[in-house]
């Protein structure tokens, strides 16, 4: 145990934590409107969505996942993430205005609010609720996995025993003081923190970046060692793709491009702006968030080249905290752990947040309390909000960590399988809501047995995310969560028009065409004097 | 209501988004080591640079169009 290293990561948690409980007060609203702690009142502007949306997009699998996949497994599994985290920009541009004009027309808080008007359908809206919150638990536990291997970096040593019970005390501890001050500030808590959380990850970034490949001979020799891995281990390790593979890597990429705007966190960090120009001018800057991701995957290789083995009991995982420890004095290594902790905080709390909304408005509200007052509804999403992280710690806890990180993919699997009620209602309700339900449950069920294959046949502990799919002699693969999605929406496409002939006919549209279409509001106020004269 | 008509006639702008996807969703154009850039394969760097086309793609949309 280094005790400055620690010293300087228990000052910056402390300090993060004093900013959560100020946080209640910036931009003051009453906390107990659902509205307020779930999205902030939509009155954050393009500079802190920035930081938001940033700050909850970049998480725990960004700096441990992606690199320790790049460490381990080369340029197939840890290198999609580039383009993807390049491509999920556009993708925003295009569809994120319409979402956010038709919500802030109708005061949706979910995307289940709007499935709900767009299809008239109580049952699609429920089937979009479950599955968010469903994908967001195996996310919300990489964060704190995340947290987890920061902490074991510091040499804190993770099983204490208590009266004879092996606890893991710094990973509670964690979960108190996050559970603590989102509860109480809701979605401004993590904003703020995320401010300071991106300064610090900039710092340890940059000291990453420049010093590591100088001490090494630059990146020439960092990929000549990678290389050298490449040819030692030509079945299991990649440095540039066989054409084989670019299904897979295609597949990855957009499947995971598009599954990231759909997961509820990323709509709230969307809804939580305040206006349409703020959402388009973040698709044009968050973008700088993508180069350091791809600048952190580069840090996989660098501790190929420095000969470095990664922490002990995390797997490939372990790889940034053996090399930060191997690279920096014991001060600087308490703050770069202090930033990759907060680094996960800052996620966690905002995906629970937002699985909290949706359990909150699209299942208590429309289920179990059908009268709640505003007072009830938020203290059931605070309520939820914390059951959820407490399900998510427990996870990690009990699951073994080979797992853990291909739980997101499992969650892109599962949020994708909502694209169609979600992101093509955006432009068209011509889906018939009975025929949007089966192609949700087949999604559902052929990508989770996907995901679960290896585990069934006895073949990998590990979960598939690349699944070879066999028809006759053809073979392709592909994620399972594209593969999932296609057959979902083919079966729509197909159903729509069979249950349209029997007679089960499609819900009622409660938006309208100008909803989608709001651009900037329009000041009322300055309308008079014009009309004056 | 709040309808604005010069935004119609700009949609077409929105068809330069999809030339990212175009790029970078074809492995064929970039997977390749040569020619390197300060030691990076050209796959790599190739992939970062577009990170920086994308956002310049996405700003000019967005100050054209808005």
């Amino acid at each position: 145990m280094r005790t400055d290293a620690i010293a300087v990561f228990i000052f910056f948690f402390l300090l993060v934590t004093v900013l959560g409980f100020i946080a209640a007060r910036w931009r003051r609203g009453d906390l107990n409107l659902i509205h307020e702690w779930g999205l902030a009142g939509r009155r954050f502007g393009t500079v802190v969505t920035w930081f938001l949306l940033g700050g909850d997009l970049y998480t725990a699998y960004t700096f441990i996942a992606v690199p320790g996949a790049m460490f381990g497994l080369g340029v197939l599994n840890g290198f999609f993430a580039v383009p993807y985290a390049t491509l999920v920009y556009p993708l925003v541009f295009l569809f994120m205005p319409r979402f956010w004009a038709v919500c802030k027309q109708r005061g949706y808080v979910t995307a289940a609010d709007f499935v709900k008007d767009r299809f008239g359908s109580r049952s699609v809206a429920l089937v979009v609720a479950f599955t968010g919150i469903l994908a967001t638990l195996p996310y919300i536990a990489l964060q704190m996995f995340g947290i987890q291997v920061a902490i074991a970096g510091l040499g804190i040593p993770l099983a204490i025993s208590i009266g004879g019970v092996s606890v893991d005390l710094p990973l509670i501890i964690a979960f108190v003081i996050l559970a603590a001050y989102t509860y109480t500030s809701g979605l401004r808590a993590p904003a703020m923190i995320a401010l300071v959380k991106d300064v610090m990850i900039f710092i340890v970034l940059f000291a990453v970046i420049i010093i590591i490949p100088i001490s090494l001979g630059g990146f020439g020799p960092i990929f000549q060692a990678v290389h050298a891995k490449a040819v030692a281990n030509p079945k299991t390790f990649f440095d540039i793709l066989s054409p084989t593979q670019f299904p897979a890597y295609i597949t990855l990429v957009i499947g995971s491009a598009f599954a990231l705007f759909l997961y509820p966190h990323s709509l709230t960090g969307v809804l939580s702006s305040s206006s349409t120009k703020a959402v388009k001018r973040n698709a044009a800057l968050l973008p700088i968030y993508s180069l350091m991701l791809g600048l952190l995957a580069f840090v996989g290789y660098m501790a190929i080249a420095a000969k470095v083995q990664p922490l002990k009991g995390f797997g490939s995982n372990g790889i940034v905290p053996a090399l930060i420890n191997f690279a920096f004095p014991s001060w600087f290594t308490g703050f770069a752990f202090a930033a990759i902790a907060i680094g996960a905080l800052v996620p966690a709390a905002v995906m629970s947040i937002a699985a909290a909304n949706l359990f909150t408005r699209n299942i208590y509200v429309e289920y179990i309390n059908k009268n709640a007052t505003e007072r009830q509804e938020s203290g059931a999403a605070k309520l939820t909000s914390l059951i959820l992280k407490f399900g998510a710690l427990l996870f990690i806890l009990y699951v073994p960590t080979a797992n853990i990180i291909n739980f997101q993919l499992l969650g892109g699997v599962w949020i994708l399988q909502t694209i169609v009620p979600v992101f093509f209602g955006l432009f068209t309700r011509w889906f018939n809501r009975w025929a949007l339900l089966i192609g949700w449950l087949a999604g559902m069920i052929v990508g989770t047995l996907m995901e679960f294959s290896g585990l069934i046949t006895g073949t990998s502990a590990a979960l598939v995310n690349v699944y070879k799919l066999q028809i006759g002699g053809f073979s392709l693969s592909a994620y399972s969560g594209i593969q999932a999605v296609v057959l979902n929406i083919v079966l729509v496409i197909i159903l729509t028009p069979v249950f349209q002939m029997i007679g089960a006919t499609r819900g009622v549209d409660a938006t309208s065409p100008s909803d989608y279409d709001i651009g900037e509001p329009i000041p009322t106020k300055e309308a008079v004097p014009e009309a004056l004269g | 209501m709040s309808t604005r008509p010069e935004r119609k006639g700009r949609s077409w702008l929105l068809l330069f988004l999809l030339i990212p996807f175009i790029v970078l969703l074809w492995p064929p154009f970039y997977n390749f080591r040569e020619p390197s850039f300060i030691g990076i394969p050209f796959f790599y760097w190739f992939q970062l640079l577009w990170i920086i086309i994308t956002a310049i793609i996405t700003a000019l949309v967005y100050f054209a169009g808005a």
